[in-house]
């Protein structure tokens, strides 16, 4: 007698996939562009990466111990790592220690694990972390470090950046500044125009990310490569990123047509703030994202939407993390209504009529 | 470009890895008669036949062990000559191993043909006549289904069907049985679909092969040449192309209403091989006795296509094979996708046993089950449009009203959603508890129903014999009141 691992009925074989799969192949796609931004931010934001993630572990494995299930299995799957590498990229990259420890608790203990942990939480812990924060902690989280290249002599070295991460900013005018967007924005709000404004603007520096910005998300060019190979491994579908990316470009392309002064070009708006990240590996959240092609266009296209209404009329210079958590509110709301056609059945769910020939 | 709009017409499904090279053999006759064959009473969908034979009685090949019960049914023959041993109940190849009614044939070994009379040629026979033989031979689907095969000539002669397909899809990874049958036997199976077409009244048929079996196709093809009411063509490989409603949609861009036979819709589907036992039935007058198994997985040293007698327990089948019982870590019949794992081998093979596959640990899904992550990947696979992982979710809760509202009794258990699935979670294992589980709870309410009905029934019952007692007693009393009035008249007049 041959004794059984599991008698049961249905697929006896399995796609070689698994959850932690997936979430290291995430991580393996935020590489280049993490590394570019480390590149470019030198030691203050390789700390603060550094302890974001590791304080993304420990909330991780304290609310697993707290709830009495075995820490091991849960940390080992990588979601509480992916969600402190996404918060990272998001932070300013010389914001103080405690920015990345906040940030990290709110995102895993407020975003995830109250709902009951990885799969259950309605809104992209990341983004709810960054979006407290940044209703929180508004001067930190608005403090942009000039791009100071690790390997050159005037950029913090290893002790410096320690200083600067854990006891603070001395000199906070002489190596900081604004991003594009929030450049545009208070300019706009002295009546300059377009031209004026960006006339010292590149974009090709905006595309390969050689610009003041969070932490990972100043390379369009490198985020892209890394979205491009996950569609290409198929961990992400193309609806979301494509609609997303397409409806700020849609809508930037008519308004700048139209006033090419007062509203910035869809090149600016693709190249700059958080919306590559964003589109390609934040909307694009399994858990908090609609489950049908059809339901991810819908969402794409609304964040789309509010990305460029919040950016272009709002009093925030980019709206990508708003725009998420509010369309994350709606995802349940996009399931209900947005559903596969049951082979047999039309839309309504009522069997088909026997066609008369 | 045509291809293109085809290809839409292809709902979810997985490529799944196919795993059928080793076992792509030609097909082994020589297997060895069993000394006994435990030959299940009911091998088909719908009645269990009756057996009409004595324990003791000697058969012969091919003669009537059991005839078939009512409308939806298929009789049972001797698949070779012996003894009749017993006829009992005996653990049924079925995950739950539960036993059911049996007939034990002790082979003499001279596998004795008993004499049977064909028609010169069945075309001048009528339609009829076709499902009668068809029928009596006890051939069923035997793609897994075992629907009785008459039954669904029958309902072609009686609706109109203009397309006759013969399923050669055999879309399941490791079986084999369907692909050799195509190459070595193709003349007699295009033979099956002309006497079916016959049998059926239907113009035209086609036979469709996935494009990994193109050995099959040319061979079918060649035998198909002569007959232009034939057509034979390539399908994508990609699973569940053989489920029936999925093929009929690729082949005529139909689509079978929720709740309806493929035959309503004017297009019939059979197997290949029902095909093939079809010819042999009306040919040579041989009803159902054996079929092609695959015998395949990591844990067989020996993996092949071999015809068996029906009633041959899979342990002497193993035996044969040169499985490494030490290795088995799961026993299956049928495919990897929709087959059912079995407890032990000392089960029998019966029609529906296209295969057999014994696989080692490294060939199964990982069962450490972990959360849903929202994935949606078993939506995208669905090819009946369901969503799983709601169901699922329902089910976990107990919420069975909600995962029928979202379409539970729609899942074909095709098991797409579990191949994909990287939290390995078994949803078709909760769909099939959650179908059972409805399916008892509306027993039980129904029964509820009943009994409250006879309780009333009762109730008014009672009511009205006291209702009547008391009239009866009231009428007594206005009678005697009534004499006594009389009388007293009678008595003042006296």
């Amino acid at each position: 007698m041959i004794t059984h691992l599991k008698p049961n009925s249905g697929a006896h074989v399995g796609a070689n996939n698994s959850v932690s799969r997936i979430m290291w192949q995430v991580m393996f796609a935020l590489m280049p562009a993490t590394a570019f931004g480390l590149f470019c931010f030198g030691w203050p934001a390789f700390n603060l990466f550094v302890v974001t993630l590791l304080s993304a572990l420990f909330f991780e494995a304290f609310c697993v111990r707290l709830r009495g299930k075995a820490v091991k299995p849960v940390i080992m799957d990588g979601s509480a790592l992916l969600t402190g590498w996404l918060l990272a990229m998001t932070l300013p990259p010389w914001a103080p220690w405690w920015i990345g420890v906040v940030g990290s608790g709110l995102a895993i203990i407020l975003g995830k694990q109250v709902y009951g942990g990885l799969g259950q939480n309605l809104f992209n812990p990341a983004m709810l972390a960054r979006v407290a924060l940044l209703i929180s902690f508004p001067i930190e989280m608005t403090t942009w470090a000039n791009v100071s290249p690790i390997i050159l002599a005037s950029s913090p070295d290893f002790i410096e950046g320690l200083r600067i991460t854990f006891l603070g900013l001395v000199n906070i005018d002489a190596s900081t500044g604004a991003t594009t967007l929030g450049f545009v924005k208070t300019e706009f709000s002295q009546n300059h125009l377009l031209t004026d404004i960006l006339k010292d603007n590149s974009n090709f520096l905006n595309l390969i990310g050689w610009t003041r910005g969070s932490l990972g998300e100043t390379s369009s060019l490198l985020l892209s490569l890394g979205g491009l190979w996950l569609l290409q491994q198929k961990v992400i579908q193309w609806q979301i990123p494509v609609s997303l990316l397409l409806t700020v470009a849609l809508l930037a392309q008519v308004f700048h047509g139209i006033d090419s002064e007062h509203y910035i070009s869809p090149l600016l708006h693709l190249n700059s703030g958080a919306l590559m990240c964003v589109a390609l590996f934040i909307a694009t959240d399994y858990v908090t994202s609609p489950n049908t092609a059809t339901g991810q266009l819908v969402f794409g296209a609304s964040c789309g939407l509010l990305i460029f209404i919040i950016r272009t009329w709002g009093a925030y210079p980019e709206g990508a993390g708003f725009a998420v958590l509010l369309m994350n509110s709606a995802t349940p709301l996009i399931d209900h209504y947005i559903k596969p056609r049951i082979y047999g059945r039309d839309r309504k769910g009522k069997p088909l009529e026997i066609p008369k020939s | 470009m045509l291809s293109f709009f085809k290809k839409l017409r292809i709902r979810g499904g997985v490529h799944a890895e196919e795993r059928k090279a080793a076992t792509a053999l030609p097909i082994v006759n020589d297997f060895p008669l069993p000394k006994k064959l435990y030959i299940p009473l009911q091998q088909h969908v719908g009645k269990a036949a009756e057996p009409v034979i004595k324990v003791g009685e000697k058969v012969l090949k091919g003669q009537l062990l059991a005839h078939s019960q009512g409308l939806v049914s298929a009789p049972v023959h001797a698949p070779s000559s012996g003894i009749i041993l017993d006829v009992n109940d005996y653990p049924a190849p079925h995950p739950s191993a539960l036993p059911i009614r049996m007939i034990v044939l002790e082979t003499d070994g001279k596998d004795e043909w008993l004499k049977t009379s064909v028609a010169a040629d069945p075309f001048q026979l009528d339609a009829e006549e076709i499902s009668l033989r068809v029928g009596a031979a006890g051939i069923v689907g035997l793609g897994g289904a075992t629907f009785p095969t008459v039954v669904k000539l029958n309902m072609g002669r009686e609706n109109q069907i203009d397309t006759l397909i013969i399923n050669g899809a055999e879309c399941e990874p490791y079986l084999c049985c369907d692909d050799r049958l195509m190459q070595e036997r193709a003349a007699e199976i295009i033979d099956g679909v002309r006497l079916m077409l016959h049998g059926m009244g239907t113009k035209s048929a086609v036979v469709a092969i996935e494009n990994n079996k193109p050995q099959a196709f040319l061979a079918m093809q060649a035998a198909a040449e002569p007959y232009v009411q034939i057509k034979v063509m390539q399908i994508p490989t990609r699973y569940p192309m053989g489920w029936d409603r999925q093929l009929i949609r690729y082949v005529t861009g139909r689509e079978v209403p929720v709740g309806c036979r493929s035959s309503e819709i004017g297009v019939t589907i059979h197997n290949v091989g029902t095909a093939h036992a079809v010819h042999k039935a009306i040919r040579h007058g041989q009803p159902l006795l054996s079929r092609v198994v695959t015998v395949a997985g990591g844990a067989v040293n020996r993996p092949m296509n071999v015809e068996v007698p029906f009633g041959t327990l899979i342990s002497e089948l193993f035996a044969f094979c040169e499985v490494n019982t030490e290795n088995t870590a799961r026993i299956i019949m049928g495919g990897p996708m929709m087959g059912d794992s079995l407890p032990h081998s000392s089960l029998p093979t019966v029609k529906a046993t296209s295969g057999i596959l014994a696989l080692t640990t490294n060939e199964l899904k990982n069962t450490d089950e972990q959360p849903c992550i929202r994935c949606a990947s078993c939506v995208s696979v669905c090819p009946a449009g369901l969503r799983p992982l709601d169901m699922a979710n329902n089910i976990r809760i107990n919420q069975l009203d909600a995962a029928v509202d979202l379409g539970l009794k729609d899942c074909i258990s095709c098991g797409c959603c579990s191949y994909i699935c990287p939290s390995n979670i078994p949803l078709v294992q909760y769909f099939k508890y959650a179908s059972g589980e409805v399916m008892a709870r509306q027993q039980a309410q129904h029964k509820a129903e009943q009994t409250k009905k006879l309780i009333d029934a009762r109730n008014a019952r009672m009511e009205r014999i006291a209702q009547q007692q008391r009239e009866d007693e009231l009428a007594r009393i206005a009678a005697k009141a009534e004499r006594e009035r009389l009388k007293a008249e009678q008595e003042t007049a006296a």
